[in-house]
């Protein structure tokens, strides 16, 4: 029991990570419908930045300038790219975040350098052993990795409460509910979603800390994107509690795939297995366990 | 004033659904084949053929079959590299299990085992639609991917876990140097942009394109949403698995399970879109745009005198093809294609606008 255990509470923590970006896709495409790719490159670009800050200032500041520099990107974004391609098709708008994705990974390791850096915000790295009254050894935990499950709850919170009882929330609610309507009250949608990319933006600051703690900054982290893909899809595209749940589920299924039947079929199937475990989940539900249903008339 | 359709006057139905209604289009297309094939391999270095013009031929092949699926039956997939592996992979194993095969039968029969992966992994798309199903094929590449590293029998157990292509010998052919693999891929750029363009313009194409416009009206109509997906995952599987195959077997020659990753994947779909979702033409011009990109960007600190270090040009590289591909999503979202169009209009009406 006490293996079982440990590979499956590795497997959630590691999932929480996943959620943290998944969150973020899930938010830009609740409020603007635009499937970002770019969510990975602006977690590396949040963390290079915030590493490279914190070599010449104090953390408090280096937090702040990583957090107004996403602010700037999402400025930026929303005036250049999606701007002039209102009402275009979904995949312009996807292939759009593709050449953002490129860019930003250009721009952030030509500015910020390429190399791996270790960052260090004060979260403890050393792995601790839990329950050891019930089970003999222990159980071996990451502590990153719990550190990031709270800090998931608590961003999950704070969002939850920015959506549900401030005013920019609501609106961002009623944008994400019917873009039309939301318009026609008087919502501006252009300063919604400069908003919503930059709530992302932070999201990927939160998502960067925790993976730069983990595994050293460096161009990988882009790739975590990847893994957030089938969550996001397993979840619901809609959802937040659906990245959450999706995040738990992939995390917890990969790692026991990989230690429990990895080893009989050669090894490394993490890569596709959360896709597997999705794809066999969408054929049953096909906007995801907790997504918006799609309902489509002639 | 130099092109006009006024004086080509059709009398006969078949006349009026030829694929070029318009001679000046038909000579147009019949003189750039004919330069392709008596110009260009009199008038070219080696260098020109290896590096430009035999991987935008087969990657416009690649282009073109992705291109059936994405913009012809709105089947956005991302696993176009995965499919190429297959096809590549498979003529390899047959080659070297029956070494006597001829390797256009090999290649088509990779093509064939290509269709039969896309179906199954096709099979989802009943269920699942738009990014859903983007993202649920990205399970294909990651699976494929895997399946050539892990699985050593796919290599015949090579240490180094990369195959290499026999000697090309094609009905007593034998291509090797740069003009002949030219010609080679040129050929079946060629062939399968006919069978293509006659495809799409027939009952098959018309199920695809009435299933991209709207499935259920489509269903309602009578199209069977699953023959018209399948056949379409199938179809463009297969010449992305001739792509695939010509790929390894005739521009790399040596190839490791790499040359196949989710990026191959990503770049055709952008030469789907650069060049024009649902046109034949725009494959070309697509694959074409986007294969000589990097290698234009790679000249120019060079031609420029900048003194940068490698990593920072790759960073650059990056930047101005994510800017670049930015760029022109929103000057023409319809791509290249419709850049065409827009430019035989202006010709039409030159030069009195009115």
């Amino acid at each position: 029991m006490g293996p079982f255990l440990e590979v499956l509470i590795g497997g959630l923590l590691t999932g929480v990570l996943y959620s943290l970006v998944a969150l973020g896709f899930v938010l830009i495409f609740k409020a603007s419908g635009v499937f970002n790719f770019a969510q990975g490159a602006m977690v590396l670009f949040a963390a290079l930045s915030l590493v490279r800050f914190l070599e010449v200032m104090p953390l408090w500041a280096a937090l702040l300038g990583s957090a107004a520099l996403m602010v700037a990107l999402a400025v930026v974004i929303e005036r250049v790219v999606l701007r002039p391609l209102v009402n275009q098709e979904p995949i312009i708008l996807f292939m759009s975040t593709l050449g953002i994705t490129f860019f930003i990974d250009g721009f952030g390791q030509s500015l910020f350098g390429s190399d791996v850096y270790p960052l260090d915000v004060g979260i403890p790295k050393d792995p601790i052993f839990i329950a050891e009254n019930t089970f003999e050894g222990g159980l071996l935990v990451d502590q990153v990795d719990l550190w990031a499950a709270v800090v998931a709850g608590l961003l999950v919170l704070v969002l939850a409460l920015f959506f549900q009882r401030t005013r920019i929330g609501r609106a961002l609610r009623a944008v994400a509910d019917d873009h039309q309507a939301a318009q026609s009250v008087g919502i501006p949608l252009n300063q919604i979603w400069v908003i919503v990319w930059s709530v992302a933006g932070l999201v990927a600051l939160v998502a960067g800390i925790m993976w730069g703690t983990k595994l050293g900054v460096q161009f990988s982290i882009a790739l975590v994107a990847l893994k957030a893909l089938p969550v996001l899809i397993l979840g619901g595209l809609t959802s937040v509690p659906g990245a959450i749940v999706g995040g738990l589920l992939i995390g917890a299924g990969e790692k026991l795939a990989e230690v429990y039947f990895g080893p009989i079929i050669g090894g490394g199937i993490e890569n596709w297995f959360a896709y597997m475990l999705a794809l066999a989940i969408l054929l049953f539900r096909p906007q995801g366990l907790f997504g918006e249903r799609i309902i489509e008339r002639v | 004033m130099i092109y006009r359709e006024a004086g080509t006057f059709r009398t006969t139905y078949r006349a009026d659904q030829a694929v070029f209604p318009i001679p000046q289009d038909k000579a147009f297309v019949l003189g750039l084949v004919a330069v392709a094939y008596l110009v260009v391999p009199f008038v070219m270095t080696d260098y020109f053929f290896l590096a430009i013009l035999i991987p935008f031929l087969i990657l416009a092949l690649a282009t073109l079959g992705l291109n059936l699926l994405v913009g012809y039956c709105g089947q956005i997939s991302l696993g176009a590299g995965g499919f190429m592996a297959v096809g590549a992979y498979s003529a390899y194993k047959l080659v070297s299990i029956v070494p006597e095969t001829n390797l256009v039968v090999a290649w088509l029969f990779g093509g064939v085992c290509a269709a039969g992966v896309g179906i199954l992994f096709g099979i989802p798309s009943l269920r699942i639609k738009g990014f859903y199903l983007a993202v649920a094929t990205l399970a294909s590449q990651f699976f494929l991917d895997w399946m050539f590293i892990r699985i050593t029998w796919w290599t015949n157990y090579s240490p180094s876990g990369s195959a290499t292509a026999p000697p090309l010998d094609i009905f007593g052919w034998v291509v090797d140097r740069p003009v002949e693999k030219y010609l080679l891929a040129l050929t079946f750029a060629v062939v399968f942009a006919v069978i293509a363009k006659n495809l799409v313009r027939g009952r098959l194409g018309r199920s695809w394109m009435a299933t991209r416009d709207m499935d259920i009206a489509a269903e309602i109509i009578g199209i069977r949403p699953m023959g018209a997906k399948l056949s379409a995952f199938a179809i463009s599987s297969f010449v992305c698995g001739v792509a695939g195959a010509l790929w390894a077997f005739v521009y790399l020659g040596t190839w490791e399970p790499l040359a196949f990753d989710i990026n191959r994947s990503f770049s055709i779909l952008f030469m789907v879109i650069i060049g024009g979702l649902g046109s034949i033409l725009g494959s070309f011009l697509g694959a074409a745009f986007i294969t000589l990109l990097p290698i234009f960007l790679n000249q120019v600190p060079a031609a420029l005198g900048l003194p940068l270090s490698t990593a920072m040009v790759s960073h650059l590289e990056f930047m101005i093809f994510g800017a670049l591909i930015i760029f022109f999503l929103i000057v023409e979202p319809h791509g290249l294609a419709r850049l065409w169009a827009i430019g035989k209009e202006k010709l039409r009406m030159w030069p009195f606008p009115h």
